[in-house]
């Protein structure tokens, strides 16, 4: 089986309250919190595709979304 | 699927306050109904009043939004009507435990196939921050503005005590965990109780100055212990999290049925 590898963290900035649980709770610091108060993803290339984000999430406004995923 | 494809997307973004950890039960939920793969027509969720009540407007399933504190008696005849349904009732500490406190442990008893999730943020938070059952000495709340001398409730032992056959503890930051004792409170055959430890920053963090809904996340976590981890028994004043109670009982449904064999055959 091939490694997961991220394809994109999808954050919709329509949901977003700004609350920085995400942030907060991040093992790898992916994300930030932008200007706006917004979560926004900073490194990428960290994400380790624990999903802990995504499930935390009180907003339902995070999709970890893979490669793998993608291409079924 | 995504979770995103169970939500009524049209009512969101959602009502509850920035870091609320309402929103996160219901991301819990969403993933435990995924991973069971439960048809949506298939499930009705019932709720009463307040800030927790308002997660059934969101899902995209049957919904009945009900009275303060009835929500159980309304599932249970909804259970009575159509025994396939699976019924998930997701309930305030306030709602379960005091308007409803007689409904809940009456549902317990019957242990009718029903699941019941207690969000215990410890406060009532749609109408301003009042002390609830679950609250527990020591809280400040508007009505306790020299804080709150009336004992909490412990759900668990009284979920169990009462007769519940599936009792688990967890909270909002131990994710996982939700997702998994959900799972397992839904498959359940008979009555199953799911307290969620839930974040109320807007009131109980504000009152009782436990910062925002980052630091009560890290509050969960330092203030909670596995069940039989060695964590809990060097210190008993931390919160236990795990099963409390997983047992085979006759449930109420099927007990009804062979009532009506019985009665049938005279």
């Amino acid at each position: 089986m091939a490694k997961k590898k991220l394809k994109e963290i999808a954050i919709n900035q329509n949901w977003c309250k700004g609350c920085g649980i995400c942030v907060a709770f991040c093992p790898k610091n992916v994300l930030e919190l932008d200007e706006g108060g917004h979560s926004t993803v900073v490194r990428p290339e960290d994400c380790i595709l624990c999903r802990l984000c995504e499930m935390r999430c009180p907003d339902l406004a995070i999709r970890v979304i893979e490669e793998e995923e993608d291409a079924q | 699927m995504a979770v995103q494809e169970y939500i009524r997307e049209r009512f969101f973004p959602q009502m509850w306050c920035e870091g609320c950890g309402h929103g996160t039960i219901l991301n819990s939920l969403l993933r435990a109904i995924e991973d069971l793969g439960i048809a949506k027509s298939d499930i009705v969720m019932t709720s009463g009043i307040g800030c927790s009540a308002r997660i059934s407007g969101y899902v995209d399933f049957h919904s009945l939004h009900t009275m303060h504190g009835r929500a159980l008696a309304c599932a249970t005849g909804v259970k009575m009507a159509k025994p396939a349904l699976n019924v998930i009732v997701p309930m305030g500490d306030g709602d379960a435990l005091a308007i409803g406190g007689n409904h809940f442990i009456h549902a317990c008893r019957r242990n009718i196939d029903i699941t019941a999730i207690v969000m215990n943020n410890r406060i009532y938070g749609m109408t301003g921050g009042q002390y609830s059952p679950l609250s527990g000495v020591g809280t400040m709340a508007t009505t306790a503005p020299y804080s709150s001398i009336d004992n909490a409730f412990d759900v668990a032992e009284l979920a169990k005590a009462a007769g519940a056959t599936f009792v688990a503890r967890t909270t909002t930051y131990h994710v996982a965990e939700a997702v998994t004792y959900l799972k397992k409170a839904i498959q359940h055959k008979g009555f199953s109780v799911v307290e969620i430890m839930t974040q109320c920053p807007t009131y109980y963090g504000r009152k009782n100055k436990k910062g925002d809904a980052v630091e009560m996340l890290k509050w969960f976590k330092e203030s909670t212990a596995k069940l039989g981890s060695k964590e809990l028994e060097n210190n008993p004043s931390l919160i236990a999290r795990g099963i409390f109670a997983d047992e085979d009982k006759p449930e109420y449904c099927s007990e009804y049925n062979k009532i009506i064999e019985r009665a049938s055959r005279r």
